[in-house]
């Protein structure tokens, strides 16, 4: 008899802080059960560099700058079951606290007023850098999402459970304690 | 001034390499290459992507709320912000802190240097060192160490999960914990929280001391290839106690030049800018910090974390990691001092002085003191809080009003350091490997392999906009407009 397929994974990191995929890793030795059950596509842990057709995408982060859009939108036509994972991908999170100020404004006082800058220094404007864009967007705003996992991040524990209900063919449930905002 | 290999002069008429994203760093990156018809490399730079503006929406938030929120900078070293925050804040409300609280935040900061170096090499580096820089990529990840070297893997595993323990038990939780506060911590150590860390540290230290043995012996073998491998010599700058020994958590700031000429020593970092200024160039959103007696960044560029580090102190002051730092530095004559790839030795060896401190100070009864806040004093405007991350120096500057409101903030973080001495170092690859040569992916690992060895977090950076015009439209899942956004010719974007 054939082993049964493995469920093929890819994640993302888009306007986030790896602790998402940090806590990811916090399953610790439950690791190495994990990798006989699933192969992992693109990844920050991997060098495949594009996102191949999945059965599980996970997203942390949202979006905040034009090549995030397109990572995303990559995922979501590749994966079938898209997961938001963490505070900044289900709404924005930290990063989204300057969607109340003007980015003109913020990036002017990083790069020309500061103090401590060297004299007459400018705003980064080469074309290898992704535009920034005026908001950070939780990622359900762009595209479908099937799940959402909160938490800053959510617990090992929690992703443990959510990854290996999905692999049981269960529709993942977290039970109490689980479930998190902090 | 220009530095080699930084700007072509036709980029125009050059073909494009683009390595995007970087993989097994943390955070977002991307190398691009311009290479003439020959192959020839003519530029080489390394892109920092992302913009977040942290620095200025932290302005109006109160200051004791600080330590919580800025770690969020960084999921992979959460801690150092957090310290570097609250140290910032311990000035600002004019605390000392009582003995007990400044150790339960030492024990926290090595824990988190303890699984961040853990991270780094067994999870994101390893395989490059172990199976070959031009291995199939598919061999290039910790997956495949599992399976082919399934007792490293599995002691990697257990080093990291040891200090997110000690995390867990000194800050509350493993990632974005809270228990750094102005004036000290908010929680000691319970008899019994420290007999259960006490409990596998001896086994940690030796897995540590295996791992530096491991490191060792690829520098053995590779002699050759492991010392010229984007090797350079280096300003290099870190903190160091007051009688020179390693320190991650206090101490004052060291330079020492290229030449070997001490620049400054025991400087007092709370006027840090009088040392240190930092340029920016058009094309990364991370700054170019430099010594600031040497003119500009072109001139001033230095290294920080592992590598400055070991070879800027005086001594390590626990046993094992001294006798390591000694063979280290000896190593044929002090070869592996300036080898990029002597960042994972360094690395290493500071792991294993990490799992030491920890071990003297879970015997310390101090940690479980009733007093853990400093009473405040006199209050202070300004903040400035410096440690030694992972890697490298991590400097959190603010000020805060009589409302409790902070005014302002500054951030060097230790990646941004390094900035030009990691683009230094893929232009020393792109020279070394790649010129006139047909690219393959096997060699464009090896660019990466260059960066890896920093750790570099580049999520702790940022990132601009162009002189191009052009509209980003974002549509929502039903595909009705979300935001658009326009940037003009003069490199000003407007919402449309
Ligand atoms: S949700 Fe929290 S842990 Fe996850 S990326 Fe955002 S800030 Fe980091």
């Amino acid at each position: 008899m054939n082993a049964p397929a493995k469920l093929r994974i890819a994640t993302a990191s888009l306007a986030g802080c790896f602790g998402c995929h940090m806590s990811f890793l916090d399953i610790d030795e439950r690791l190495l059960e994990l990798i006989d059950l699933v192969e992992f596509d693109r990844t920050p842990l991997t060098d495949i560099k594009t996102c191949h057709p999945c059965d599980l995408g996970l997203i942390e982060g949202g979006v905040c700058n034009a090549e995030n859009v397109h990572v995303l939108r990559t995922f979501r036509q590749n994966c079938k079951t898209l997961v938001a994972i963490g505070a900044c991908a289900v709404n924005g999170g930290l990063p989204a606290q300057r969607n109340h100020l003007d980015l003109r404004d913020i990036l002017e006082t990083i790069y020309e007023t500061e103090g401590g800058l060297a004299r007459g220094t400018h705003i980064p404007n080469d074309p290898e850098l992704p535009l920034p864009l005026n908001r950070v967007h939780p990622i359900h705003e762009i595209v479908k999402v099937d799940y959402f996992l909160p938490g800053c991040p959510p617990s090992a524990d929690a992703i443990w459970k959510f990854l290996t209900d999905l692999i049981a063919g269960r529709t993942p449930t977290l039970g109490h304690g689980l479930l998190r905002y902090d | 001034m220009a530095l080699p290999l930084e700007t072509a002069p036709h980029p125009e008429t050059l073909k494009r390499v683009a390595i995007d994203p970087l993989t097994r760093v943390e955070g977002h990156g991307k190398v691009t290459l311009l290479l003439d018809a020959d192959n020839r490399v003519q530029q080489a730079r390394l892109h920092i992507v992302e913009f977040r503006g942290f620095e200025k929406f932290i302005e109006g938030r109160p200051f004791w709320e600080v330590p919580v929120a800025v770690e969020r900078l960084c999921g992979i070293c959460p801690v150092s912000h957090h310290l570097a925050a609250a140290k910032a804040m311990d000035q600002v409300i004019g605390t000392t802190l009582p003995p007990g609280a400044e150790k339960i935040r030492r024990l926290m900061h090595y824990g988190q240097i303890l699984q961040s170096h853990a991270l780094h090499f067994f999870y994101l580096a390893s395989p490059d060192l172990l199976f070959g820089f031009d291995a199939e990529p598919q061999k290039r990840n910790i997956v495949a160490l599992s399976a082919l070297q399934p007792e490293i893997a599995r002691k990697g595993i257990q080093i990291r999960k040891y200090g997110q323990e000690v995390i867990r038990l000194t800050a509350g939780k493993r990632i974005h914990g809270t228990g750094a506060i102005p004036g000290g911590v908010n929680k000691a150590l319970t008899p019994e929280e420290r007999s259960f860390l006490r409990k596998d540290i001896y086994a940690i230290i030796a897995a540590c001391r295996e791992a530096v043995e491991l490191v060792k012996r690829l520098f053995e073998e590779n002699r050759a290839h492991y010392e010229a491998f984007a090797s350079f010599r280096a300003h290099a700058m870190c903190l160091v106690a007051a009688d020179g020994a390693l320190d991650l958590y206090h101490g004052g700031l060291r330079a020492r030049l290229a030449d070997g000429a001490l620049l400054f020593d025991h400087f007092d970092y709370s006027h840090y800018w009088d040392v240190i200024l930092e340029d920016v160039k058009p094309w990364s959103y991370m700054k170019f910090p430099f010594l600031r007696a040497l003119g500009d960044c072109d001139r001033g560029w230095y290294r920080v974390g592992p590598l400055a580090r070991l070879t800027l102190c005086d001594y390590i002051p626990t046993p094992f990691a001294e006798h390591e730092r000694k063979e280290f530095l000896a190593f044929d004559e002090g070869a592996a001092c300036h080898a990029t790839l002597g960042y994972h030795w360094a690395r290493m060896i500071e792991m294993l002085f990490a799992a030491e401190t920890i071990k003297e100070l879970l015997h310390d009864d101090d940690l479980s003191r009733a007093d853990h806040v400093g009473l405040a004093g006199e209050r202070r405007e300004r903040g400035v809080g410096v440690i030694e991350a992972p890697r490298g120096t991590l400097i959190h500057h603010y000020r805060v009003d009589e409302n409790d409101q902070v005014i302002r903030a500054n951030l060097i973080v230790s990646t941004t350091h390094n900035n030009q001495a990691m683009n230094e170092a893929i232009r020393r690859v792109a020279q070394q490997y790649l010129d006139g040569n047909e690219l393959t992916e096997g060699l464009l690992n090896h660019i990466e392999v260059a960066i890896r060895a920093f750790d570099p977090c580049l999520s702790c950076a940022t990132h601009a906009l162009g002189k191009m015009p052009l509209i980003v439209e974002l549509f929502d899942a039903e595909g009705r407009p979300l935001d658009r956004l326009v940037r003009g010719a003069d490199g000003r974007c407007q919402r449309a």
